[in-house]
């Protein structure tokens, strides 16, 4: 009974890890905002009090969440499969370029058609691009970080031209501004593409909403697609080969399980829960495609998977403390007028990551000492 | 016009090009040789070309800036390899995060030291070579072979000296087949007495210092200024550059110099040529890609090579 106890103990400690991880990122965080000259304790109270403290607030955070489901259930599906897909970058830039495209080009669909069209456009986007290495990997066994790896800059480099080939000028507030170079961008998508932002929602419930707020439908598309995982990894034949295939691919052979079939569906899958990056990014918010390299969501989706312990709802959770973290970090910078850098949320979402996997190592060995010794 | 393309600057031109991605592919080379991946060169590549010009610009000497780029790769080869070696944890979980943390940390010290986003270089390193002589004083012939041959920054020269080093150090010295078995059959090498620790350790810090050196060449001698995300993926295209060069430094050295060309040639090329310069830009990607899958000399990593090393205990 006794060693029983222990065992429980050590298990809960391993489900807590990323807590653990967060307290000591944000003591290393307090160490260099100490460094600085500044007072941790006011900028820890600045940064959660602004973000979550009110609904503006609250808002904010959960439209920069909203992007990081997306890419931290890419990770976390593909990795229940065993597979590490770090190309959801890539994925998300030709699923969200597609449905842009659908967007602006069948300008005269009504709403109940293109917005479906264009959901649809940014989840194939995502899958077509993931297929590739799901194919590779399946068919000649070349390992998917390396070629997802590859993919991420093949699809910044065909973004960006397809970006040339579909300019559109200055928009008139640029014009305004009097810039002359400006990032290549695409034309709008048709207003029929674009989803509601919570603000009108709130409004017909005559519920106090700032307008400006960001957040939009695409956030409840995010729940939607992380319970939506979940359903399909626990509750569906397809998810239990899946998990299988993760656990122990020979096994899962000799059990009559397709190693190989499953190997290309999860990443099919995983691809396409990242081109849905689109549905936040340009059906809610800019309606326009821009180039830009890089902007990190699909890697920091990598860092929310595995907060989130590849779990769906523990994604969901760590992808909103992320948007604390961004949305506050961005509030610090302002409110100390940059004398802490907002980069340093970059920093404290680099030393939970590696808390994470390490402290992760840690308890999983004690476990196994534990084990022994039992 | 094919003389205007195809002279003796566009070889020096692809030289220039070619050098950090073969310093840093050379850095994936040892480390993966070991058996430890390295994501991470990005993120190192990145600090390292921060730091170069950071140290110069306060020091007022380049050969500072450069050392302090080398130790700052080391040093985040040195966290890798913590992470990595030490504590099992994911290889390629740990290399995202260091590209993650240099992404943020070098922006972050930039405001801090130099209220900027962006800064200048004060100094840069001299031009070690033979004088060039004037156009008509000499033959063009002779001035080309100068431009071709001996008119560079110390750092070219420097790499290629290390390649020669790390061919002779991998393949001729025992030292390099202990670091090689380390990463194809470790449980070999530690049978006969080889501490796969210590192997790793060195090859990670190694592939650190050789990152930092190449992002010291990239902001020092290429741009002479830093801009956030200046590393702009290669560290990735040395990491095909080593897989096209089958983990061999004279290999990488080779596919280096051949997205040299590459690239210097879309810089000459844009709006002459029919294909997009995007297209070209994909080339190294792609050439990864089909080499690592085709048949016909087919790449194949070290055996080890993503393994955390697990001492079997009877």
């Amino acid at each position: 009974m006794k060693s029983n106890k222990k065992f429980d103990y050590y298990t809960i400690l391993e489900k807590i890890t990323p807590l653990i991880a967060v307290v000591f990122a944000l003591l290393v965080g307090a160490i260099v905002i100490i460094l600085i000259g500044e007072n941790p304790i006011f900028v820890y109270k600045t940064l959660f009090g602004y973000a979550i403290g009110n609904r503006d607030g609250w808002g904010n955070v959960l439209f920069r969440a909203t992007p990081l489901i997306f890419t931290g259930l890419t990770v976390a599906f593909a990795f229940r499969c065993g597979l590490f897909n770090i190309g959801g970058e890539g994925q998300m830039y030709i699923g969200t370029f597609l449905a842009t495209w659908v967007g602006f080009t069948f300008t005269n669909l009504p709403a109940v058609i293109l917005i479906p069209l264009c959901i649809l456009a940014a989840a194939c986007g995502g899958a077509l691009w993931a297929a590739v290495p799901g194919i590779l990997k399946a068919k000649t066994g070349v390992h998917e970080v390396i070629v997802t790896i590859m993919m991420n800059w093949i699809a910044a480099s065909l973004t960006f031209f397809f970006v040339l080939r579909f300019k559109a000028p200055p928009t008139e507030a640029m014009v305004a501004a009097g810039v002359k170079q400006m990032i290549p961008h695409t034309r709008e998508i048709a207003e029929a593409a674009r989803l509601p932002r919570l603000y009108n929602i709130f409004q017909s419930l005559n519920i106090d909403f700032p307008a400006y707020n960001q957040v939009n439908v695409s956030f409840f598309i995010a729940i939607g697609v992380a319970i939506l995982a979940y359903y399909i990894l626990w509750k569906t034949n397809l998810g239990y080969e899946i998990r299988a295939v993760g656990y122990s691919p020979l096994a899962a052979e000799y059990g009559g399980i397709s190693v190989a079939k499953n190997i290309i569906l999860a990443m099919v899958i995983s691809g396409a829960f990242a081109g849905l990056v689109g549905t936040n990014e340009i059906m809610g918010f800019k309606y326009r495609w821009r180039q830009e390299l890089f902007t990190g969501l699909g890697f920091n989706g990598i860092a929310v998977a595995l907060l989130g312990k590849n779990h769906p709802l523990g994604v969901v959770l760590a992808a909103i403390l992320f948007g604390i973290l961004n949305y506050g970090g961005a509030i610090v910078n302002i409110y100390t007028a940059g004398r802490i850098p907002r980069e340093l949320i970059m920093v404290l979402q680099a030393v939970i990551v590696i808390f994470v996997v390490i402290s992760d190592e840690v308890v999983k060995r004690l476990i196994r000492q534990r084990r022994k010794i039992a | 016009m094919f003389g205007d393309i195809f002279n003796a600057q566009f070889v020096a031109s692809s030289i220039r090009v070619a050098i950090p991605l073969a310093l840093a592919g050379l850095g994936g080379v040892f480390s993966e040789r070991s058996g430890v991946i390295n994501i991470g060169l990005e993120g190192m590549i990145l600090t390292g070309a921060f730091t170069a010009i950071a140290a110069t610009n306060f020091s007022g000497n380049p050969w500072v800036g450069v050392l302090a780029a080398i130790l700052v790769g080391i040093l985040l080869g040195l966290i890798h390899a913590v992470t990595c070696i030490t504590f099992k944890a994911n290889q390629i979980v740990s290399g995202v995060a260091i590209n993650l943390f240099a992404s943020g940390i070098t922006v972050f010290f930039c405001w801090l030291l130099f209220g900027e986003t962006q800064i200048m270089a004060k100094r840069s390193l001299p031009i070690w070579g033979l004088p060039l002589p004037n156009i008509g004083e000499s033959s063009t012939f002779v001035r080309s072979i100068i431009v071709m041959f001996a008119n560079y920054s110390p750092l070219v020269y420097l790499t290629i000296i290390i390649f020669i080093l790390a061919h002779l150090v991998l393949f001729k010295t025992p030292f390099g087949l202990r670091l090689r078995s380390v990463g194809e059959y470790p449980q070999a090498a530690d049978t006969m007495g080889v501490n796969i620790i210590k192997m790793r350790f060195i090859a990670v810090m190694t592939s650190g210092a050789l990152a930092g050196l190449a992002g010291s060449f990239i902001s020092l001698e290429q741009a002479h200024f830093f801009v956030k995300e200046m590393s702009g993926g290669r560290g990735f295209i040395a990491l095909a550059a080593m897989i096209f060069g089958k983990w061999t430094p004279l290999g990488t050295a080779g596919a280096a110099l051949l997205f040299g060309v590459g690239e210097a040639l879309a810089m000459r090329l844009q709006g002459v040529l029919a294909i997009p310069v995007q297209f070209i830009h994909m080339v190294p990607y792609l050439l990864a890609i089909f080499v690592l899958v085709s048949a016909i000399g087919r790449a194949t990593p070290p055996a080890a090579d993503g393994i955390p090393y697990e001492k079997e205990i009877g």
